[in-house]
């Protein structure tokens, strides 16, 4: 333990994430893996590391861990001051960590979930083949606390990080704009319920989290009342409640449930979703086939 | 339920798979029965262990729908709901991988309230209960959960009108169709009729991590009433090797074990099925 990361700031939620472990949802089990798998492929790449290692995703308010060997890291995902022993640093650049330095990964100032990545990866007991906390069943390594322990991986030796002047980024959208591919219980809403999904203005709900992105805005009108026999749940799907509003599934989902889906989301455009804080306006559009 | 000949006419439209889109790389194959949607995941089984089947990340079976998420492309989905209706998909055999054992204490606190519903005395509860022939029929709500059918229609009871705010692990509950035995300790409603000590539906650290699996087989082997608090002797259970009871106390903590709230979420005030935006399952068949 004492070459690994020590948490002087667990932040408002810090988990460990990497790619998930899909392809055990017919036992239960979510996918889980970090929200924005874009981001926390490139927090990888910067630090040599392959894309399957953990990273840290913070959640909002960021974190600050020390480092108890030399490291090098890079914060990736939402943009937010980052600093090294109180010393301002580079986001989205690999930063050196002298043993002892304590790596500060600000509020974010805009998006939601930064990614964290060290040379060598985090190290938890995979289980499943990943590293990932699915916050749903409870697999994985426990979220960050004030003062808890984590291992690193080590660095392959004759890796040395990229030095790259910028890795070019897009800033998350100041409005979501998500397409949606119909179905599979389409059938289980009325004509209106379609259009308003099509056409009214949602935002994002401050209810949101890994398993769930809810939605706040008008009801979809059903054309059927009752519920469905429970049935698999695809990452993405725009899952509809009795009262109405939708809720977008995200990594950590369910993976059965019994409330009709009007459309999925496709996964490309996840990311996007997971970096929208509360109050982001939210639209759908049709996807390109 | 067979129909006969004479009204095969309509049997077609009753057999016939209705297939939707579910995004840009899935599929959602419905039946209208139990029976056809479970020899249809038994047959996609099938043809991915023979390799003849497009690779696709997800293959979960519902009540009476098979989703198939994650092939590589779309046009792999669209294939495959063109060719999937033409397809020979004969009925389950009786047969299959063996049987797992759950030993069972009759013991659970709905016991009376369910032995009411039936109409007959506690005891033939766990006899009926324990004489049955169980099989998963899917998976959800928590890893390790499995949704057994096999109790006859006459025994199908409505979930408790309040749900628990807990439910100790192991606890084995009855809903609708279905029966369950939690494999943690959280919020639920199903009719409670017993406790299975000795059995581990989940452990991450073992080689399959959860011990029931659609289409597994199950029984419930009643428990010697005599028995000690640990339910007596461990020789009942039968089904797999690897489902030692010692496994029940070793529970590694931490890891979503039989142990509860020992995962990531242990210390928060909900229980799994809380922080799910709008619940695993329908009110009527979330446990």
């Amino acid at each position: 333990m004492a070459d690994g990361l020590e948490t002087v700031r667990a932040g408002a939620l810090t988990t460990v994430q990497d790619l998930g472990r899909a392809g055990y949802a017919h036992l239960g089990v979510p996918r889980s893996g970090a929200l924005d798998p874009a981001a926390h492929r490139l927090a990888n790449r910067l630090v040599g590391n392959p894309e399957t290692a953990a990273t840290l995703e913070t959640t909002l308010t960021g974190c600050a861990v020390r480092v108890l060997r030399p490291a090098v890291a890079v914060v990736t995902g939402a943009p937010c001051p980052v600093s090294v022993d109180g010393c301002p640093a580079a986001w989205g650049q690999p930063v050196r960590l002298p043993a002892g330095a304590v790596l500060d990964v600000g509020t974010a100032t805009h998006g939601v979930r930064s990614y964290v990545a060290f040379a060598g990866g985090v190290d938890a007991e995979p289980v499943l083949g990943s590293r990932a906390t699915d916050l749903l069943s409870g697999l994985g390594p426990a979220p960050l606390t004030d003062g808890s322990v984590l291992r690193l991986g080590a660095p392959h030796p004759e890796d040395r990080p990229p030095t790259a002047d910028t890795a070019p980024w897009a800033a998350p959208p100041d409005e979501l704009v998500l397409p949606v591919v119909p179905g599979p219980r389409d059938d289980w809403f009325a004509p209106e319920g379609l259009r308003t999904l099509r056409t009214a203005g949602y935002r994002v709900s401050a209810a949101s989290n890994r398993i769930g992105l809810r939605l706040e805005g008008p009801a979809l009108a059903r054309a059927r009342e009752g519920e469905l026999a429970s049935e698999g749940m695809p990452l993405g799907a725009i899952q509809v409640p009795p009262e109405g509003r939708p809720v977008i599934f995200l990594a950590d989902h369910p993976t059965t449930g019994g409330y009709p889906v009007i459309g999925v989301v496709p996964a490309d455009a996840l990311g996007a979703a997971a970096q929208a804080p509360p109050g982001t306006p939210v639209r759908f559009t049709p996807a390109a086939p | 339920m067979t129909a006969p000949a004479r009204t095969a006419q309509a049997r077609p439209a009753a057999e016939e798979p209705v297939l939707r889109r579910v995004g840009r790389r899935g599929l959602l194959v419905e039946y209208a029965t139990a029976e056809r949607s479970e020899a249809l995941h038994a047959e996609l089984l099938r043809r991915r262990a023979a390799g003849t089947l497009p690779p696709v990340e997800e293959i979960v079976p519902g009540a009476t729908t098979v989703l198939l998420d994650g092939f590589a492309a779309p046009e792999a989905a669209r294939r495959l709901a063109e060719e999937l209706p033409g397809w020979h998909v004969p009925p389950l055999s009786g047969g299959g991988t063996g049987v797992v054992e759950i030993p069972v204490r009759y013991d659970g606190p709905d016991l009376a309230d369910v032995a009411a519903l039936w109409g007959v005395s506690e005891d033939e509860v766990a006899r009926i209960h324990a004489a049955t022939s169980f099989r998963v029929a899917f998976c959800g709500f928590a890893p390790g959960f499995g949704y057994l059918t096999g109790l006859e229609e006459r025994y199908h009871v409505p979930r408790r009108a309040t749900p628990r705010t807990r439910v100790p692990v192991g606890a084995v509950g009855l809903a609708g169709p279905y029966t369950g035995v939690y494999p943690r300790s959280s919020p639920g409603g199903w009719q409670l009729i017993g406790t299975a000590p000795e059995t581990v539906l989940w452990d991450p650290d073992r080689t399959p991590a959860a011990l029931l699996a659609p289409g597994t087989r199950v029984r419930f082997v009643p428990l010697d009433a005599h028995a000690g608090p640990d339910g007596g002797p461990s020789g009942k259970q039968s089904g797999e090797p690897d489902t030692e009871p010692s496994a029940v106390r070793s529970g590694r903590p931490g890891a979503g074990s039989a142990l509860p709230h020992t995962g990531p979420d242990g210390g928060r005030p909900s229980g799994p099925a809380d922080p799910v935006p709008d619940g695993p399952g329908t009110p009527r068949e979330r446990p």
